[in-house]
């Protein structure tokens, strides 16, 4: 499979890989893309004052972690928006749009119907009984050593799959957008990332977050606009005349192969669903805002722009097969139906072109370079919190650490990880690393969110249930995915996959239920676990009131 | 302390009149979302012919598309009917619920300076 489709994918969710067939592109590195980036270093040099003013800002470890939770629920909802929108987002489903027209539309439904989810049985509690890190959670009447420590493993290793795919991904995606090489910008991206998190924080990785949706919002919605307008705005011209063209015909408006199975199927709804819902640089942005009330705001803003801008997908996928499908100046060799020039994934990026420029074409790739910066940059920032504020401060300290060294064992561990991710992500350059955010989401899935949502509902969850549960689900999850074909065929080149399905959440997740129950059950009768029952009265009564949850003020 | 205000938050019949009314909203929402969702990918799953269909004779627009757009905006009107309720009528309850334990906490304790 072409390197670029595979870090795109990567960029993704694991679910893209599906549709692997559909899609093809050849990472080439194109001639130098001026107006991209004048327009990336005027993000760059935007997004480096608020890091300045941020960094001014940031004086305790709350500030650090959460912003201080003074961020409000417009600004939260964006963040996360942001967050959950990357670049293989914008690029691979507008692609997957042009080619299999349905089936791009049914995975953005799949990827949005998780935020209702989340905020009706998860956001109030998560900001009530969260602090730093969603261990806060997980510990709160556990042990607070072994639940911590199993829980930073579980996110480090989501974060590091996760970083390394985006690294592998942003290199490949700005080799082909900014004719750069691939070395210099992995670094670009690492060394960026670096400065926002260690200078800025949480305050500034929120508004390098914001400023990157605003951009992605923006840009998305007036190419949609200058493409329909080419229509009369026009949803069934625009239909009548695409499937008219199109090599499907009118099959483009019926689903296609991305989700033939049904096992698959179901497995990729429930892990992108619960997947998102154990992603550490997710659940963090619940503690960034006030209270309850933000929380819920937060969510609905976020949805809010989230199904939008997929909409807005959709049509700008419907407009490409028109004007980009037809126009030979984007096909390799003039040959209109042959080879996109920069491979399948620049379809979003030649729509753009065709209908508003150069201009245009700089514009929106340099968004998808903010954008990949961005969420590097949340990544980094919640893995490094895994380990100063939850293996530093309460394993190793014990809750001893002074908030200054908690902070500088934050930083140094954002050094340890970004350098870590440029090592890796040049290491990488050459191999298919879909796989990784297949595995980030897996283990978020499996390991993060049985623990979490047990830990939060079900009062006989003991210590020992969390960590059978919660080492369970990772192990099972790792396992899925190595035997699956996106490793056990694909990157070790054996013949046929051990485990037929692509997604592990529908058989991993269960696991890790299982264990976690069985396993509470059978250590219910000792002192410590009858003191962890008794002690989720009080937690329940928090979880639902509120009551004691750290706000903007310090406690 | 706080641990006594939690059993004070406990005891109050609003705090179980808080969670039951809350649980029984949250639930049924997300119940919602989830049926129509699944039902959605059954659908994908065993009779994906029917989603590319017009919705009328002759039309452009499919029943997939309506679909897919109807949940889009059916599950963000719930969300929205959701944050709605919980940041009035829930929190409103939540407070009086935090305030008649403050309250509480307050009334033993002079009791007890009086003793």
């Amino acid at each position: 499979m072409p390197r670029l489709l595979a870090a795109l994918f990567a960029l993704a969710a694991p679910a893209l890989a599906l549709a692997g067939g559909a899609i093809d592109g050849q990472t080439e590195k194109q001639p130098l893309n001026v107006h991209a980036i004048v327009m990336f270093l005027l993000f760059v040099a935007l997004t480096m004052g608020i890091t300045y003013w941020a960094a001014n800002r940031t004086k305790s470890a709350a500030d650090y972690y959460t912003a201080g939770g003074g961020i409000t629920g417009f600004q939260n909802g964006m963040a996360i928006a942001g967050d959950y929108m990357s670049a293989a987002t914008l690029l691979g489903l507008t692609a997957m749009t042009y080619t299999q027209g349905f089936d791009g539309y049914m995975y953005m439904i799949a990827f949005f119907v998780g935020w209702p989810i989340i905020l009706f049985l998860m956001a109030e509690r998560l900001r009530n009984l969260g602090k730093f890190t969603f261990a806060d959670i997980t510990s709160y009447r556990l042990d607070q050593g072994k639940v911590r420590t199993m829980a930073a493993i579980s996110s480090l290793t989501v974060v590091c799959f996760y970083l390394i795919a985006q690294m592998v991904g942003a290199g490949q995606l700005i080799k082909l957008l900014f004719g750069l090489d691939y070395a210099i910008a992995v670094v670009a991206v690492g060394a960026l990332m670096m400065v926002y998190v260690i200078f800025g924080g949480m305050i500034a990785t929120t508004w390098v977050q914001i400023i990157k949706a605003g951009m992605l919002l923006t840009g998305g919605t007036i190419v949609m606009l200058l493409a329909f307008s080419q229509f009369g705005f026009s949803y069934t011209a625009l239909v009548e005349r695409a499937t008219s063209i199109h090599k499907l015909g009118f099959k483009l408006m019926a689903p296609g192969p991305l989700l033939k199975d049904p096992v698959n199927a179901v497995s990729l709804a429930l892990g992108l669903m619960f997947g998102t819902a154990g992603l550490p640089h997710i659940l963090m942005r619940f503690f960034t805002v006030n209270d309850a009330k933000e929380a819920r705001k937060s969510v609905l803003y976020a949805s809010g722009f989230v199904g939008y801008f997929f909409n807005v997908i959709f049509l700008m996928g419907l407009c490409a097969v028109l004007i980009v499908g037809q126009d030979p100046q984007f096909f390799e060799g003039g040959t209109v139906g042959g080879k996109l020039i920069g491979g399948g994934n620049m379809v979003a990026m030649h729509l753009a072109k065709a209908v508003g420029g150069n201009m245009m074409l700089g514009f929106l790739a340099a968004v998808a370079f903010a954008t990949i910066l961005a969420v590097v940059s949340g990544l980094a920032l919640a893995g490094a919190s895994a380990v100063s504020h939850d293996l530093y401060a309460r394993v190793i300290k014990k809750g001893k650490a002074s908030e200054e060294s908690e902070i500088r064992v934050s930083k140094i561990a954002t050094i340890v990880l970004g350098m870590v991710a440029i090592v890796l992500g040049i290491l990488f350059e050459k191999q298919n690393v879909a796989f990784m955010v297949g595995l980030a989401f897996g283990v978020a899935a499996a390991a993060n969110f049985p623990v979490l949502i047990l830990s939060m509902y079900w009062k006989g969850l003991t210590t020992r249930g969390a960590l059978a549960g919660g080492y369970g689900g990772l192990l099972s999850a790792v396992a899925f995915v190595v035997f699956s074909k996106s490793v056990w065929v694909t990157v070790l080149g054996n013949p046929a996959a051990i485990f037929p399905y692509d997604q592990p959440a529908l058989f991993a997740m269960p696991v890790a239920f299982v264990l976690a129950i069985v396993v509470s059950k059978l250590s219910a009768t000792s002192t410590a676990a009858k003191a962890e029952i008794e002690a989720f009265e009080d937690q329940y009564v928090r979880a639902q009131t509120g009551f004691g949850a750290s706000g903007a003020s310090k406690h | 302390m706080s641990s006594a205000m939690y059993q004070r938050m406990r005891a109050n019949p609003k705090f179980q009149e808080l969670v039951s009314r809350r649980g029984r909203f949250a639930w049924t929402l997300a119940f919602t979302v989830l049926v129509i969702f699944y039902g959605f990918v059954m659908v994908v799953a065993f009779n994906p012919a029917l989603l590319g269909q017009p919705i009328a004779e002759g039309s452009m627009i499919t029943v997939g598309v309506t679909l897919g757009l109807f949940m889009f905006v059916f599950f963000w009107i719930l969300t929205a009917v959701y944050v709605r309720r919980a940041n009035t009528e829930f929190d409103a309850l939540t407070s009086e619920i935090v305030q008649d334990a403050k309250a509480a906490t307050a009334a033993a304790a002079s009791g007890k300076g009086a003793a």
